[in-house]
């Protein structure tokens, strides 16, 4: 996550100082990521050596307040419409383990599928019992609820696919597939 | 206690070579309170252990206790008698009737059971009032959005003093908004006392539940431990 632009996407509604903008960022991400103070005057000093930002010339501390730059306010909002760069399949290591068991004899693959689902939902029922609490009152933590949860869904999702498709093919073990994965990697472009 | 049990539970349907074995040894048991998930794919068994748990119908083996009785005991008034008092139902498709009101949708139940018009018609504006849909009341079924519909289908599910409700993938139709405020309507019905079961294949509406029972081929292979605070996913700060 961009730490650069979240301090710069806060600084754009009036100048602060670095104290206050790690309690700030924390409040909108709703306590999710939490920010160390130093994290915070190192960027905060890179943005400004980028002209991003610009300080009131108070000594270095807890006084010294920041505003944002016309370069920063325009470098904000290219970043804001910049997709980030999902092209690439990440290197999962779920997808990994469940490759792996399909070619283990004596692996049941549904068994490592399931246990891997349980945990992903009991991990679901944690996100969901932190709306039903808080969210409600909290856009910031909503909107990261909602996004943890989609995201873990989405590899529930693509674990039942998985189940089912090992399923239809049969409970053996498979002989790796050696053509597949280069084919795969130049078509999504993936460097080996 | 647990208002809903099932003992080695199974089902068959069709004899010999042609028989499908739907339900296998299913033991659940659902406190009163409680809310527990039913997760599997298509075929695992899932709606037909909520028609057995709703009595409406027979397992082929095993034994389904509600509210303490037996269901194998109870002759099918008496079943019908138990479903229209004490199980709610809610489905996918909402099952409303069509020529009648959301307020004669909810109170019918209570009419059926012999309750007298009045009351009954009391007890329906009160149910939508706590869903927040009083003023859906004299509308019919299809003037009402798709997420209403279901909510309405709650409200006649709760309506009276049911103890069970049984839901079979209660936000399949619903886009995610009116889906999570559906598993909100049951999650409070729950806080107040009822025992719910909702079977579907969708995590999220299943991480609304106290407990997600995970079912393959008719069998009960796994289920979710009681999940630690939440505060466990909000990290502490980290000290300047």
């Amino acid at each position: 996550m961009s730490v650069r632009h979240a301090l710069l996407g806060l600084l754009s509604d009036g100048p602060k100082y670095g104290l206050q903008l790690r309690q700030d960022f924390e409040a909108t991400t709703g306590e999710v990521w939490p920010l160390n103070v130093g994290q915070v005057y190192t960027t905060l000093q890179r943005l400004e050596r980028d002209g991003l930002v610009e300080s009131d010339g108070a000594d270095e501390g807890p006084q010294k307040g920041f505003r944002i730059t016309a370069e920063g306010e325009a470098e904000l909002a290219q970043w804001l419409r910049t997709p980030p760069d999902l092209s690439a399949p990440p290197r999962d290591e779920l997808v990994i383990k469940v490759l792996v068991a399909t070619r283990l004899p004596g692996v049941d693959v549904h068994e490592v599928i399931q246990s891997h689902r349980r945990y992903l939902v009991e991990l679901m029922q944690q996100w969901t019992r932190l709306k039903e609490d808080e969210a409600e009152f909290d856009l910031g933590l909503a909107l990261v609820v909602d996004a943890e949860l989609f995201r873990l869904d989405s590899v529930i999702r693509w674990l039942d696919t998985a189940d089912g498709r090992i399923k239809r093919a049969g409970v053996e073990p498979t002989a790796p597939t050696r053509s597949a994965l280069p084919r795969l990697r130049r078509r999504i472009g993936v460097q080996p | 206690m647990s208002f809903l049990e099932m003992h080695h539970v199974s089902k068959s349907y069709g004899q010999g070579q042609t028989e499908v074995r739907a339900l296998d040894g299913i033991d659940l048991s659902v406190e009163s309170g409680s809310l527990v998930a039913v997760m599997g794919p298509s075929g695992s068994g899932k709606s037909t252990l909520l028609t057995i748990a709703g009595s409406l119908e027979d397992p082929t083996s095993g034994e389904v206790r509600v509210g303490g009785a037996s269901l194998s005991a109870m002759s099918r008034n008496d079943k019908a008698r138990l479903r229209r008092r004490s199980i709610g139902f809610v489905f996918q498709d909402y099952n409303l009737l069509a020529g009648l009101t959301a307020v004669e949708n909810v109170s019918l139940p209570l009419e059926l059971d012999g309750v007298p018009l009045k009351r009954a018609r009391v007890a329906g504006m009160e149910a939508l009032e706590e869903l927040g849909l009083a003023d859906r009341a004299p509308h019919f079924p299809d003037e009402l959005s798709g997420g209403e519909r279901q909510r309405v289908s709650i409200a006649r599910a709760v309506v009276g003093e049911r103890h069970l409700l049984l839901a079979d993938e209660p936000s399949g139709a619903l886009d995610s908004t009116n889906g999570e405020a559906v598993m909100r309507l049951v999650l409070a019905a729950c806080r107040r006392g009822v025992a719910a079961v909702i079977v579907t294949h969708d995590a999220q509406l299943a991480s609304w539940a106290d407990r997600v029972v995970f079912l393959r081929d008719g069998r009960v292979v796994d289920q979710t431990q009681p999940p630690p605070s939440p505060e466990s996913l909000l990290l502490p700060s980290p000290q300047s």
